[in-house]
Parts: structure tokens; C-alpha cells; sequence
């Protein structure tokens, strides 16, 4: 029934519309319209029982707020600092696997790295949980090395979500980096170090513009899953962790006030959409070549 | 620098030295969660108190519920297989008819069509979650005030879960099985189709024989995908959980290793799941 040959002139109309009523009904019933539905919903106020009016008074909350004006910027701060660290780990672990290991050892140095992802986040999740709670392994390694007298808690402070973060894109930031550095041709490297250029000059000059698309796809999507990450944050932040997404569930389950959770949903979106269109503008690059990248 | 290049000793040692860091930083997480699942105590935490298969097999008699006897738990992680199956049938369905549809159909707006199926993926998955929340429940409102039908499937629960998470992981679906179809070789089937095959024969024993490596490598990511799935499930999920709901739940809770006896067989049962896929797609590659 699918095989309609590609040259066969004029295609069945009968084959097309079968093709074509599950991904329009896909699209327009599980993306399209229930965000159509939040955008109204984020619009319209509440004035009395099942009554409701057109009204901004949700944003104007969120604008007048600053707890919620907080949470936003600060999450936004943190994917943001979270994304270039992520950057910054993984790009030599992905020069090594693209440049320095000859052979299968490369590409087995590869799967290695992507085993941990296989499992889901709550798993890896509790995995730090048990290493960094104040009874966990790591304090107690502290006070037995005499680096502190009593086990610090070093859960529910920034610097661990920002671990865990980061620890959760890795995958996502490895995979495009190899890809754009096993494309990059030893040779010009050679040439530029025949040439005398340094090691800093050399990957300024023609490292980093080379990998740049690899680094783009792997900066847009770890910054887009941190910002929309709810299970770390909470977790590892436990009640510091401010996170925006917990805002929205807050307003969604916990006080079932939905108006304005659409609206914090809404926010959060455009703030994801914007970035990720920035970074296709920066780097010059379509949507749908950054995606297949990744 | 690159193999070719001289390479100073400080240089090659500060490589090592970030490769072990790297791959410690990678596994720690990993190995405490397995190794404490096999720990004499109440508590996921050292000291080490000896070795013990309690929280496997234990039941209230010896005063610990092991995995095995813990019906909640069990009950979550059957909950997350059905769920998951009923994902990867429907995105492998989907993600088929939609490699046809972009790469052999012929329509106006087609580009446009394309683009937008990456869209789910751009969308945060709390955010996925919510709006198809609010949209089931608005039909679901709207069911009941106009033709006084209960609608319970658009309420939050399972089915809204598997619809919730099918909804991006169809996208990852459709770009594995496109990207495979692209490959094939038309002159296979124009060849089949001179020799009075029919459509059907032709998809049966050429086409689908060629994509079932895709089609396997998707059905395995969706499963393991939605699996893990943790943020469009939270904000849909019922009375029944999946298990990474359950299990955030108690970690939020308290600690206790049976949570680690449970991660211990997901991470087994995924290993085993990658090692199958990756023999498949070596022997197809050979």
C-alpha cells in the first residue's frame, strides 16, 4: 500500500491522504492545537465560578512578582552557565575520542561514554543523591582525609545542581562535538604547526571555526533540556532549587491554577524558542541540519 | 594535539590524567547506585556493613521488603512496560508512514510539514506535558457539558501518558526510519514492479525487510526513551505511576536501597537492551 514508487507519475491521492491523516492528526492533536489551547488559557482570567474574561493579568502577575521574575532569570542564568560548562567538559573528551585514540579504540571510547545515558535520569539522579548527601560517600571521604571535621551536605546547593545538569548533557554535547571534529582534516592541523602556530592559535584559528556547527547543535539543545529540566533541580536542589519548570507545576497540579501556569509555560517556551532561534542566527545554521545533527 | 605532532610529557600526562577524571565522573554515580543496593543496612550510605541480597529478595517477615516482594514498585515498573509498549508500537507506526510520506510523497507544503514534525523536540517536555493536559481535559469538559459522555481516557492517567510521550518520541522515530529509507536503492523496486510484483508484495519483501533495522534501533530507543521519561509523565499521570515517577516520589521521600535494587535491574536490563541493538547493527553493517 506505501510502495508507491518514487517515479511513478501522479501518485495516488487515496495513498497520500493515508500517509498523511496520522502525521497531520499527530501534529495538530498532540502539538499544534493543545499549545494553541495553553496560549488561550494564559490569556483569559478567571471572574467567577466557570466564568472567565480576556485579560493580561497573568503575565502581569509574572511581571509583578518578583519571586516568579527571580525563578525565571535565575533559571535561565544557570542552563546558561550549566550549557558552557558542559561545553567546556566535553570538548576535550571529544577531541580525544575524535583525534588522539587510534582506531577502534576511539570509537570504543565512544560507546563507553554514551553507556551512562542508557539509563534514565532518576537513576543517575539518585546516583549523586547517594555520593553527596551529608551521610553519603563522598563527605565521609572528606572527613576521613581530614578535609573536614564534621560530613558537609553538599546536596541542595547550586553548585550540585549545576553537576547534575551537567552531568545529564553530557551526552548531548559529545556526540555533535565528534561528529564536527572527526570531519576536521589532521592535515590542516599539521600544516598550521609547520606554519608555527601554537596549540592555542591553532585551535582558535581553525579548530573552533571548524567544530562551530557541532558546538552550536550541542549548546542549543543542552541549554533547551536544562531550562525544561524539572527532576534535577528538585531533587539535587531539593528546596533551593528555585527551578522555573517546579513554578508551573506548582500553579498546574499543586494549586490547579491553570491560567497561570499556561502563562509561566508560555514564558518558558518563548524563552527556549528565542535562544535556540539566537544561536541559529549566530552560527548561520537551519533548524532541521542542527536537529538530524544531534 | 593530534597523534602526529609532537607532544610534550605534560601535555600527554594532563590527558590521562582528564581521561580518568572524565571516566570516574561518568561511572561514580553509576556504581554507588549498584553497590549499595547490595548493602547490609537501612540506608543507602556507608559504612559498608557486609554483603546482603535483602533488598532483592527480602520480604516483612525479615522486617525489609526486598524488590521482589515490594507490589508497589513491581506494580510501576509494569505500569512503565506497558505504557512503553504501547509508545514504541505507535511511534514506529508513525515514524514508518511518515518516512514514506517525506521521502516519497509528493505535496504542496511538505517543507513546512517536515519542520514542524522537529517541533516536539524543541518544546520543553514539562510544557508538552501541561498542554496536552489542558487540551484532553478542555474535550473532555466539553464532552460532558454537550453530550453528557464521560470521557475518562482524556482524564489524567495512562492513556494520557502514552499520548504524552508519544508525542516526541514520534519525532525521533520518524527521522531514524526517513534517514534509512533515504538510503534504499529504488532500482530494487522498480526492478520487482517489472517483474509483476505487486505494491504490497514489494513493501512486504523488499521494503520492510530493509528498514527492519531502523525499525528495530527506533523500537529500542523509544522504549528505553519512554522508559526514562520523567517530565511530560509527571504532568499527566494518574493513580497509576510509571516508575520513575514512583521512584521520584520516594527519593523524595527518604532513601532507601531497594530503590537501588530496582535502578540495579533497570541498568542491567538496559545494558543488555544496547548490547542487542549494537550486535544487530554490527551484523547488518558487516
Amino acid at each position: 500500500m506505501a510502495a508507491a514508487p518514487a517515479k511513478t507519475p501522479g501518485q495516488a491521492p487515496l495513498v497520500l491522504g493515508l500517509l498523511l491523516a496520522p502525521a497531520l492528526f499527530w501534529l495538530l492533536a498532540l502539538v499544534i492545537l493543545p499549545h494553541v489551547d495553553l496560549a488561550i488559557l494564559s490569556f483569559r482570567e478567571r471572574v467567577g465560578p466557570r466564568q472567565y474574561a480576556a485579560s493580561l493579568a497573568q503575565y502581569k502577575t509574572f511581571f509583578e512578582e518578583p519571586l516568579y521574575l527571580h525563578v525565571f532569570l535565575r533559571t535561565a542564568v544557570m542552563s546558561v552557565i550549566a550549557t558552557f560548562l558542559t561545553l567546556l567538559l566535553a570538548f576535550p573528551i571529544a577531541w580525544i575520542i575524535a583525534k588522539l585514540a587510534r582506531g577502534r579504540a576511539g570509537s570504543l571510547l565512544f560507546i563507553v561514554c554514551l553507556i551512562p545515558f542508557w539509563v534514565s535520569e532518576t537513576v543517575r539522579t539518585l546516583g549523586w543523591m547517594i555520593l553527596l548527601r551529608e551521610s553519603g560517600v563522598l563527605p565521609a571521604l572528606l572527613v576521613k582525609l581530614g578535609l573536614a571535621s564534621v560530613p558537609p551536605e553538599l546536596l541542595y546547593r547550586d553548585a550540585t545542581i549545576l553537576v547534575g545538569l551537567v552531568y545529564t548533557s553530557l551526552l548531548f554535547m559529545v556526540v555533535p562535538l565528534v561528529t564536527a571534529l572527526e570531519s576536521l582534516d589532521n592535515s590542516l592541523i599539521e600544516a598550521a604547526y609547520d606554519l608555527g602556530a601554537g596549540g592555542f592559535t591553532i585551535l582558535r584559528k581553525i579548530v573552533i571555526p571548524h567544530a562551530a556547527p557541532g558546538i552550536t547543535a550541542g549548546c542549543i539543545v543542552v541549554f533547551m533540556l536544562t531550562l525544561g529540566n524539572y527532576l534535577t533541580p528538585t531533587l539535587l536542589g531539593g528546596k533551593n532549587s528555585q527551578w522555573f519548570t517546579e513554578q508551573i507545576y506548582t500553579q498546574f497540579i499543586t494549586r490547579f491554577n491553570w491560567e497561570q501556569g499556561a502563562a509561566f509555560g508560555f514564558l518558558l517556551l518563548g524563552l527556549s524558542t528565542a535562544l535556540v532561534v539566537a544561536g541559529l542566527k549566530i552560527s548561520g545554521q537551519q533548524f532541521g541540519d542542527v536537529m538530524r545533527r544531534t | 594535539m593530534i597523534p602526529s605532532l609532537p607532544r610534550p610529557l605534560w601535555l600527554r600526562a594532563s590527558t590521562a590524567a582528564y581521561l580518568l577524571a572524565f571516566l570516574a565522573f561518568l561511572f561514580l554515580p553509576l556504581i554507588v547506585v549498584g553497590v549499595f543496593a547490595f548493602n547490609d543496612a537501612p540506608y543507602p550510605a556507608p559504612p559498608w556493613r557486609g554483603f546482603t541480597l535483602d533488598w532483592f529478595v527480602g520480604n516483612s517477615a525479615a522486617g525489609r521488603t526486598g524488590l521482589f516482594a515490594d507490589s508497589e514498585l513491581l506494580g510501576s515498573l509494569w505500569t512503565s512496560c506497558i505504557v512503553a509498549t504501547w509508545v514504541t508500537l505507535l511511534s514506529a507506526l508513525i515514524g514508518t508512514s511518515n518516512a514514506f510520506l517525506l521521502e516519497r510523497g509528493r505535496f504542496r507544503g511538505k517543507q513546512t510539514l517536515s519542520v514542524l514534525m522537529l517541533a516536539p523536540l524543541v518544546i520543553p517536555g514539562v510544557i508538552l506535558g501541561i498542554s496536552i493536559l489542558a487540551f484532553a481535559s478542555r474535550i473532555a469538559e466539553f464532552a460532558d457539558d454537550t453530550f453528557g459522555l464521560e470521557l475518562d481516557f482524556l482524564r489524567p492517567g495512562l492513556p494520557l501518558v502514552v499520548l504524552g510521550q508519544f508525542s516526541y518520541i514520534a519525532t525521533i522515530a520518524t527521522l531514524t526510519i526517513s534517514a534509512r529509507l533515504r538510503r534504499f536503492d529504488t532500482t530494487l523496486e522498480e526492478a520487482a514492479l517489472n517483474l509483476g510484483a505487486s505494491k504490497t508484495a514489494v513493501f512486504r519483501t523488499i521494503l520492510l525487510p530493509y528498514l527492519r533495522p531502523a525499525l528495530l534501533g527506533s523500537a529500542g530507543i523509544s522504549f528505553l526513551m519512554s522508559f526514562a521519561d520523567f517530565n511530560t509523565t509527571l504532568m499527566v499521570v494518574g493513580s497509576d505511576s510509571p516508575l520513575t515517577v514512583m521512584m521520584y516520589g520516594r527519593m523524595r521521600e527518604g532513601a532507601s536501597p531497594v530503590l537501588n535494587a530496582v535502578s540495579l535491574f533497570l541498568m542491567i536490563a538496559s545494558a543488555l537492551l544496547a548490547l542487542a541493538l549494537l550486535r544487530r547493527g554490527s551484523r547488518t553493517a558487516a
